[in-house]
């Protein structure tokens, strides 16, 4: 089948390339960059994307499917079209799933479930067994089964020495160990530590808690040669210690989650459940840090932390209810409007954030604008704007703190695996 | 010719030609071990005690058969039910076994250095059974003599160890001794495995069991500590096995020639599946009936060794 | 070393071992059942150009092994310098066999009485009969040979040394004084 978008501007950093063009797209494969006269192939389907740009394929390296285990909150394939929807051609699962993703049989039941689809759902292998902290996963079976990484992710590796044997035998396959940064003994509050949870009256986490574990994971990494990435990293101190390691030549990356470059722990004050996730949501100064981290190549990457989970598990207490929003349709909206129509990020800086440096620290092929290769793309109006409406969203849970928002950009469709999601439908191309 | 120390306490230090002694003396002591009668009369009249402070059976065996073949008097001594389990410290144990007149020492215990300590506080002579992760001569020997008996030479011969390095006694005196002769060493196991340090040994370190066995001639294949390494240092005997287990299907793969050495006891489907342990490309038994003309040469060097 | 005289030399020596020959043929009727056991270095040498010797006269090659008796030393006790020890190679049975123990010179006779507690840890001869080139005297044992190359009594300071082509330039046995250090 045969696909033309016409009036693309192509952007590729990792090609350099900046191009206004068309492409045809033929059985999902490109076939030609160049403009186009469409009465030269009239059995193409045209498609109008005059003034949009054209990325390569989002990706979102933090999501959280709740298969297997949870299938009322979200499954592999309700996440995967939330993807689709929110401009994402590939995500990475973590493995806090029941049970966890440490063996080759869950790993294989994943990628299994998600064939066929347009998204590319690639497992996170767990570090320990279980993540119970006690032995390791057999990490080299799971990278055979298709795991792109490693994490404990909800809680960090429990013990310095397991993480310690973790990177040194991940080295082996040259994958990274991703680090939910949070010391155990100074866990379990509700939101950020500082005089709104005192007015609050809620217990909470101080940012040290994070500090202490992206130190430890820095050292370790440097000690041993391996790899190490901080997950949803949200103090100010931490985005300064992986600066730091990062002149040292220490091979640590880092990622921020939108709600971390958009809101402070201000917005716990109406005790909405809808805002309390893990990493809390913190202080003005942090949100300042992960900006300035974003743009000096400190913090590598975005990703969502998409944390779904169902109504009644959100509608308690605020105590009580569990860590966690939904993500992957409002993250690209977020980071067009807070960082690159504010000024804080190029749109070269917003692809290498959302669409390549994810991709280069799982060792995961990076897509090319070039005749022969395999279409996969991102369309995006950069100037849409609109109001999020949770209505419209396809994943299977709520919870998210932007319903009524207002936006400035907007993936329009995507393409990939010779399928395209556009107008909200799913068609093979 | 004869030694040029009254004690051995490891391989690191021993030059070649002793070496080469040992395992030239250990072949007429080879030959011993298949005469009806397997005894001869050289170390009669002498006392030599076994203190095995760490646990062993058959290096206590091998040792205990060598001094008997020897026509030596043997003591075993134990940690268990003794005098240590009353308190005594380990320096008046020896400093007691001494007064008694003895001539040698074996002795193996889980702290490096006692072997040297030894040397210090007593009068014998001392051979080293294996002190913590430090060093294990005699299996070092003999398992030079071992691939020296079956392939002719160890000079330029490529020889990997796989397994726990970093926990391995066997795996340091095998490097110590099979270099001074000659050879190339080289280590292959999990990261996690593998001891810093290697590349300043001069030894290669290997991540891939397949490369590892097309690249070498002989491979010394280390017991996996179940007790010990499971979950923490690999994440399961299974893994192990499937990534750096040695198999008759990897060896027709990699390399159909190449000798397999185990120091023993096999953890069958581990390190080495069944039908390699009992196949043509391993000399395993061997190796333990040359343990014991080792230790023969070994207790022969030193016992007849005259004070000059 | 000063060498005093020449005993033996390279003629003479093949004619003593044809006679050795002969006379270990003539007492054991025949070369049906000896054996031959040369004692390193050169008593292994000098035994197998007895067993050729027999095998000429005889037409029948007797077995032939090499004994090395260091293990069976009695000095080791009194702290000699230790010896180098090589492989004893006896790859026959040693029962109900007569074995010829053959050596180059026989002197305080405790190589000998080491070799015996040897043989019999290997195996239960017929008999023992003992074969050497040269008896310098000076027994410490008592041992005697059974079949003698040649008698000559020495002193303390000196010494018979036996040279054999497979391993010295000649073939030749000389009477040599040692010199005190």
């Amino acid at each position: 089948m045969e696909i033309i978008l016409k009036g693309l501007r192509l952007l590729n950093p990792e090609q350099n390339l900046d191009l206004l063009s068309d492409v045809l797209i033929k059985d999902g494969i490109i076939d030609k960059i160049e403009n186009l006269d469409a009465s030269q192939n009239s059995d193409a389907k045209v498609f109008d994307f005059s003034g949009k740009i054209c990325v390569p394929g989002l990706f979102d390296m933090h999501v959280h499917f709740r298969e297997p285990g949870g299938e009322d909150k979200e499954t592999v394939i309700s996440g995967s079209n939330s993807a689709a929807s929110g401009g994402f051609t590939g995500v990475a699962c973590m493995p806090n799933t029941n049970p966890a993703i440490d063996s080759a049989e869950v790993v294989k039941f994943i990628i299994d479930r998600a064939k066929g689809h347009l998204v590319d759902v690639n497992p996170i292998g767990a570090v320990t067994k279980g993540r119970k902290g006690e032995g390791l996963a057999p990490m080299l079976e799971l990278y055979d089964a298709g795991a792109v990484g490693f994490s404990d992710d909800g809680t960090a590796v429990k013990t310095a020495s397991l993480l310690r044997n973790a990177l040194e035998y991940a080295k082996m396959i040259d994958s990274p160990i991703i680090e939910h940064c949070e010391d155990e003994s100074l866990a379990g509050g509700s939101m950020n530590e500082s005089f709104v949870s005192t007015e609050l009256g809620l217990p909470s986490i101080p940012t040290v808690a994070e500090d202490l574990v992206v130190m430890r994971g820095i050292l370790l990494a440097e000690y041993t040669g391996g790899k190490i990435h901080i997950a949803h990293i949200s103090s100010k101190r931490s985005v300064e210690l992986v600066r730091e390691a990062k002149i040292r030549g220490v091979d640590v990356t880092a990622e921020a989650a939108p709600h971390h470059f958009t809101l402070t722990d201000e917005c716990v004050r109406n005790f909405d459940t809808n805002y309390k996730m893990n990493p809390p949501l913190r202080q003005q100064k942090d949100v300042d840090a992960i900006i300035e981290g974003l743009q000096d190549g400190t913090i590598d990457c975005i990703a969502s932390d998409h944390a779904p989970h169902s109504i009644e598990d959100k509608e308690l207490e605020y105590i009580y209810a569990p860590n966690g929003i939904i993500g992957l349709e409002t993250q690209l909206g977020l980071t067009l409007t807070e960082l690159y129509h504010k000024g804080k990020l190029t749109l070269e800086q917003v692809v290498e954030k959302l669409a390549l440096n994810p991709r280069k620290i799982l060792n995961l092929e990076i897509p090319l604008f070039e005749v022969g290769e395999k279409a996969n793309f991102t369309i995006i109006d950069l100037d849409y704007e609109y109001k999020f409406d949770i209505k419209y969203s396809k994943s299977k849970s709520k919870n998210t703190p932007f319903n009524g928002r207002e936006l400035k950009g907007k993936s329009i469709a995507v393409i990939n695996n010779s399928k395209m999601y556009f107008d909200g439908q799913f068609q093979n191309i | 010719m004869s030694l040029s120390s009254n004690h051995l306490l490891g391989l690191k230090d021993v030059p070649k030609e002793d070496i080469q002694l040992i395992l030239d003396t250990a072949i007429t002591f080879r030959e011993v071990l298949e005469r009806p009668i397997k005894k001869v009369p050289t170390l009669q009249g002498k006392t030599i005690v076994n203190l095995f402070y760490e646990n062993s059976t058959r290096t206590r065996l091998s040792f205990e058969l060598a001094q008997k073949r020897l026509s030596a008097d043997t003591i075993n001594f134990s940690k268990s039910g003794s005098s240590a389990s009353k308190g005594e410290s380990f320096k008046d144990t020896v400093k007691n076994i001494e007064a008694m007149k003895v001539d040698m020492i074996v002795c193996r215990h889980e702290s490096a250095g006692i072997p040297k300590y030894l040397t210090q506080i007593s009068n014998a002579k001392i051979i080293n059974a294996g002190d913590g992760r430090h060093e294990h001569p005699t299996q070092g020997l003999l398992d030079m003599y071992s691939i020296r008996e079956k392939v002719g030479k160890l000079e330029g011969l490529n020889v990997c160890i796989v397994g726990d390095i970093s926990h391995s006694r066997v795996a340091l005196s095998n490097i110590y001794g099979l270099q001074t002769m000659g050879a190339n060493v080289s280590v292959c196991g999990p990261s996690t495995m593998i001891p810093w340090g290697m590349e300043d040994f001069g030894v290669k370190v290997y991540n891939n069991i397949d490369k590892a066995m097309a690249e070498n001639d002989v491979l010394n294949v280390l017991r996996i500590q179940l007790e010990r390494d499971a979950g923490v240092l690999i994440p399961s005997v299974r893994e192990y096995h499937n990534y750096f287990g040695i198999t008759q299907e990897r060896i027709e793969k990699n390399n159909p020639n190449i000798l397999i050495l185990h120091p023993g006891p096999i953890n069958r489907g581990v390190e080495v599946s069944s039908e390699v342990a009992d196949g043509s490309s391993q000399i395993i038994l061997n190796q333990v009936t040359n343990g014991v003309a080792i230790r023969m040469a070994v207790l022969y060097l030193l016992g007849t060794k005259s004070e000059e | 070393m000063d060498i005093k005289a020449k005993i033996i030399d390279s003629l003479g020596l093949d004619r003593t071992i044809t006679r050795l020959a002969h006379e270990i043929i003539e007492h054991n009727k025949g070369s049906e059942n000896i054996v031959l056991l040369g004692m390193r270095t050169r008593g292994e040498f000098l035994a197998k150009r007895i067993q050729s010797k027999i095998n000429l006269i005889e037409g029948t090659k007797p077995n032939l092994g090499t004994l090395d008796t260091t293990l069976y030393r009695d000095d080791f006790r009194i702290r000699l310098k230790q010896p180098e020890v090589s492989v004893t190679d006896i790859s026959f049975d040693l029962s109900g066999k007569d074995v010829i123990l053959i050596d180059d010179v026989l002197y305080t006779g405790r190589t000998v009485r080491a070799a015996l507690d040897a043989i019999m840890d290997l195996g239960r001869p017929n008999t023992i009969q003992f074969c050497v080139l040269v008896d310098r005297g000076h027994r410490e044992m008592p041992i005697t040979a059974d079949y003698i190359g040649k008698n000559i009594p020495t002193s303390i300071n000196e010494e018979v040394k036996v040279k054999m082509t497979e391993i010295d330039d000649e073939d030749s046995v000389y009477l040599v004084e040692i010199k005190n250090s």
